[in-house]
């Protein structure tokens, strides 16, 4: 369900060109990886996206480090003289026990979200993960092989991609019996890698008869060598791109797949939160926040990657980038100006000292 | 021409993998469905009524699996898309046709205009770089394409229905109107259209922006731009004939794409709202085990997408004279 | 004052130009204003075009001269931008004019032929809607006279009229880009500004639509800018020639004085390079090194580092351009006004 943020990627992408460094892909693998940290800095959508990754991240690994309730734990309200018992509380406005308020169980709605990140983090990311694995195998071999095998994998790729995911998903984990996180992870993964194969293939194709991979074959090197040691290396950027591609369709279907109800619902999960406040309606019960909270922190890991991956198409594609006001100007006035660079000028004025 | 022909099979390929996976799901997924669906009838069955249930599934116990295949797909050609459980004994075809007017006016015209406003306001971004349109409308809808479309409807319904009361919050009409032309119903039914129409155009138009302001941006750069400002053509000339027209040339393949993206956005939609289109009407049956119905509405929504791709190539014929006429 | 297009047609000669040159030049610059660096593409150059003159530039690849040209003709593209200088067309400064002001400029007196036609016609549009729209925005309405001229400009480059109804990728590459001369025929302007439009052809192609240009400029009498690097193709065709070497003019002067005598040292080198096919057989000498950075230009001749006849001086400052036998020179060899 990736959103093809980026057409220019899929078709003749503009590609970054691999270190000018010499031979030995650890080389150009650690000045990439140098290239990329700098890259990330000056950008303000990547620090932004980084920034909001490394917090969920963090809530997801240590989320005792915020305090928060067991998100199973029923709170009651005042005992009244008639009843039996005390009534689950049910508190709308967020108060300075309940953060977020309760749901109408009586569960802390603010616990709910801390302890819900790890199960969709780990979707996100091992998703991301293993489908990102799958669609460079697919994509690099079938450039790589050529031939039949490329026309086979290729058909592969484009019948999943124009058969439509979501209602392949819910058929799938409706049969599926189960519904765990693995399940999703598993379905999400099997799915999901065409259409990052397809960019990671034309990318392969384009790096297939450059110099430095003949020059391997000629060394006599294996195929298997070279897909891995040489081709894979150079590819990290556009390999980082599709994994946030890929978790961001992970976070974003898998989400839905939850709310729809096709989640574990006793998963302590952003989605499955959602699925439980619409099916008992939170809305006409006045709980506002028990809706809105969860599906923000959903679009705002959504908008991590989204974010990352917007930046890398920049950096990765001078032309995208934002313009400076100085080069805007396209007429200049009879006296001469003196435009002020970022980088520095070099006095080139001084050429007509003799 | 011979382009056209590989396209032609590849989506036939296509649909025929879609029918497979129909007919295979059900067998190799654990859970038996036909003891689901005996179970969800929820009354005492007779041999020859268990079996029936089982015929209507294609589960035939005394057949081999390959002339149950070759049954199914017999019937599919036929239109025979079998008979729906619940609404028994409602033609799973005819139970879509009530469904889907719903869905066609409210996902195809919502698609339609987040097309056409977003590929025009991607262009006049690119064709503008650097003023502030192209500078806050990127990153603003690199984060709108990242929200849950669910969630957008939530926070409508929650603005507009549950705080504001000013419009309705389910369904495709209010409760107890009968379905007419009379404008009091169009304007009922334009009434409930309004909120999810919204969700959709929100989530979508933002691809829709940036691939055709990043596709726009490249070809700016291209000589024959140089050459029509140099023949001193006014800019929205340019613009239109010399950049867009060339521009959104790869956005047309991209759509055919990104219709995935359109369908699992118009099932949660539907959800969110009770909206009464074939995203509801899918998800109810997977609620409900209703197997012949669940998919003949994925053959259904499979067929729908394989002739938006024509469509779609059709338009891109059309308007490349490159793939038309072989040089 | 308005020029129809039946003016054209009928070849009525334009009313008297202003005195002067058609085109001058002044101290033009242009930057490229990067991220992070500010590149001189052209450096202060000027140049003169009188009427009806055929001026070649030449110079190796990156010297600048496509630059120029666009720099000229206010066809640059952000980041490049004009920092200094004048482009004065019949008495008119162009640089600093509007868009608007400009257009009116564009076509009628002043049109650009392209280095490669199948990049610089509309790929979507048909060659006849091409010439169609550039008429239109110039105030052409008849149908009917707008056929007719294109027509005939297609006749004039030796095109069947057929044709204007093809889209360019359908057309050959010397037709493509015979209909891009045609093109920028359609008003029959003063001056036509040529970038490398003979690069994507094949010898018997590039030698046959020179012959083509030149007979068109014979018949209509327009001033012609041509930006080449490849010397021996204008030999025959150029009035004048001018040398760029990295981003400055190295010499201009009459074609068949630079030819017989060159004087700057890298105008003989590139001569040298070009071996005659008829004169005595001497072993091919290139020009050992490669042009400075842009960025960083040298403080002295940018020549220096690669000129046979380099002087301690040469390295210290940038020589002014001289003026010896009616050629301008930028050598410190030609100071006294003859070289050393």
């Amino acid at each position: 369900m990736a959103v093809p943020i980026s057409v220019t990627r899929g078709q003749g992408p503009v590609l970054p060109e691999p270190s000018a460094l010499p031979a030995g892909s650890g080389n150009r693998g650690r000045a990439a990886l140098g290239r990329l940290t700098t890259a990330i800095r000056r950008n303000r959508k990547a620090t932004a996206g980084v920034i909001l990754l490394a917090l969920f991240t963090l809530i997801a690994l240590f989320p005792n480090l915020i305090p928060h309730y067991n998100p199973a734990e029923i709170f009651y309200g005042p005992k009244c003289p008639s009843c039996y018992s005390a009534p689950a509380l049910v508190q709308a406005s967020p108060s300075s026990a309940h953060w977020l308020g309760t749901d109408l169980e009586g569960h802390d709605v603010f616990s709910q979200v801390i302890v819900g990140t790890r199960a969709v983090l780990v979707l996100a990311l091992v998703t991301g993960l293993l489908t990102t694995l799958i669609a460079m195998v697919v994509g690099v071999a079938a450039a790589y092989l050529g031939g039949t095998w490329d026309g086979v994998l290729n058909l592969v790729t484009d019948v999943l991609l124009v058969i439509p995911l979501f209602p392949l998903l819910i058929v799938i984990v409706k049969y599926a019996g189960q519904s765990g996180n693995v399940v999703l992870i598993a379905v999400l993964t099997i799915t999901g890698w065409s259409y990052t194969a397809r960019q990671l293939r034309a990318q392969a194709q384009s790096l297939r008869n450059r110099d430095f991979l003949l020059a391997a074959k000629v060394r006599g090197e294996r195929s298997f060598y070279i897909i891995m040691v040489e081709m894979i290396p150079t590819m990290t950027s556009l390999l980082l791109a599709c994994f946030l591609t890929n978790a961001l369709y992970a976070v974003l279907a898998g989400s839905g797949l939850q709310f729809l109800g096709l989640g574990d619902p006793n998963l302590v999960s952003w989605g499955t939160t959602l699925y439980w406040a619409n099916s008992q309606g939170a809305l006409q019960a006045g709980l506002y926040l028990w809706e809105i909270v969860p599906g923000l922190c959903i679009a705002l890991l959504g908008a991590a990657f989204a974010l990352l991956n917007y930046a890398f198409d920049e950096i990765s594609n001078p032309a995208l980038r934002p313009m400076r006001a100085s080069a805007k100007r396209k007429k200049v006035p009879l006296a001469t100006p003196t435009p002020t660079p970022a980088g520095g000028r070099l006095a080139t004025d001084d050429a007509h000292a003799g | 021409m011979r382009f056209a022909l590989r396209r032609a099979g590849f989506l036939l390929i296509t649909l025929w993998a879609a029918l497979t996976l129909n007919f295979l799901l059900p067998r190799i997924m654990p859970g038996n469905p036909v003891e689901a669906a005996i179970a969800s009838l929820r009354v005492p069955l007779t041999p020859s009524e268990i079996n029936a249930i089982a015929a209507q599934f294609g589960v035939n116990q005394h057949q081999s699996l390959i002339s149950e295949y070759f049954t199914y797909l017999g019937h599919i050609l036929t239109g025979n898309l079998g008979v729906s459980f619940v609404h028994y004994p409602t033609p799973v075809t005819s139970y879509i046709a009530t469904g889907i007017w719903w869905t066609l006016g409210l996902v195809g015209t919502t698609t339609v205009l987040a097309f056409l406003a977003g590929t025009a306001v991607g262009a006049i971004a690119a064709w503008r770089r650097g003023s502030r349109l192209d500078s806050t409308i990127p990153p603003l809808l690199v984060f709108t394409t990242a929200i849950p479309v669910f969630w957008v409807g939530l926070m409508l319904i929650l603005v507009f229905s549950s705080v504001l009361g000013w419009l309705p919050s389910k369904g495709g009409y209010s409760l107890g109107a009968t379905p007419s032309f009379t404008p009091a119903f169009v304007g009922d039914v334009l009434q409930h259209a309004i909120l999810p129409a919204i969700a959709l155009l929100i989530t979508t138009i933002g691809a829709w922006v940036l691939t055709m302001r990043n596709t726009m941006v490249g070809t700016l750069t291209e000589d024959y731009v140089r050459m029509a400002r140099a023949k001193g053509l006014p800019s929205h000339r340019i613009m239109v004939n010399y950049a867009a027209r060339n521009a959104i040339l790869p956005n047309l393949t991209g759509f055919a794409m990104s219709l995935g993206f359109v369908v699992s956005g118009a099932i949660l939609i539907e959800y969110v709202f009770n909206y009464p289109g074939v995203g509801f009407m899918l998800l109810q049956a997977v609620e409900s085990n209703d197997y012949p119905l669940m998919q003949g509405l994925f053959l259904l929504i499979t067929v729908a997408v394989l002739l938006c791709i024509v469509l779609s190539d059709i338009a891109t014929a059309i308007l490349d004279p490159r793939t038309r006429t072989a040089s | 004052m308005t020029r129809t297009l039946a003016d054209d047609s009928q070849g009525l000669a334009r009313p008297n130009p202003p005195p002067g040159p058609l085109l001058e030049v002044r101290d033009l610059s242009v930057e490229y204003l990067l991220e992070r660096a500010v590149i001189g593409a052209v450096d202060h150059v000027s140049l003169d075009v009188a009427a009806g003159e055929f001026l070649a530039i030449v110079g190796e690849s990156g010297c600048g001269k496509s630059t120029l040209l666009f720099a000229v003709a206010q066809l640059l593209f952000p980041p490049a931008a004009i920092t200094g200088g004048t482009v004065t067309f019949r008495g008119r400064n162009l640089v600093g004019l509007t868009e608007g002001e400009m257009s009116a400029v564009r076509w009628k007196d002043m049109s650009v032929v392209m280095q490669s036609a199948m990049n610089a016609l509309n790929p979507v549009l048909t060659v006849g809607a091409q010439f169609r729209d550039v008429m239109r925005a110039h105030g052409a309405v008849g149908k009917q006279e707008i056929a007719q001229r294109s027509e005939e400009v297609m006749r004039m480059v030796g095109i069947d009229p057929v044709h204007l109804k093809s889209y360019p990728h359908q057309l050959s590459g010397g037709m493509r880009q015979r209909a891009m001369i045609a093109m920028a025929m359609l008003f029959t302007p003063e001056l036509v500004i040529m970038d490398e439009p003979t690069s994507a052809l094949d010898v018997v192609a590039q030698r046959s639509l020179m012959a083509q240009i030149k007979d068109l400029q014979q018949r209509f009498g327009f001033a012609v800018i041509f930006v080449t690097h490849d010397m021996s193709l204008v030999s025959h065709f150029s009035d004048r020639l001018m040398v760029m070497y990295a981003g400055q003019v190295s010499e201009v002067g009459p074609t068949r004085r630079l030819f017989d005598a060159p004087k700057h040292p890298y105008t003989a080198g590139l001569m040298d390079a070009f071996p005659s096919i008829r004169g005595p057989r001497v072993p091919l000498a290139g020009i050992p090194g490669s042009p400075p950075d842009l960025a960083r230009p040298p403080e002295g001749c940018r020549f220096a580092a690669r000129c046979p006849k380099v002087m301690e001086r040469c390295k210290a400052s940038d020589p002014p351009a001289y003026q010896v036998e009616g050629v301008d020179v930028r050598c410190f060899l030609y100071e006294a006004g003859g070289p050393r």
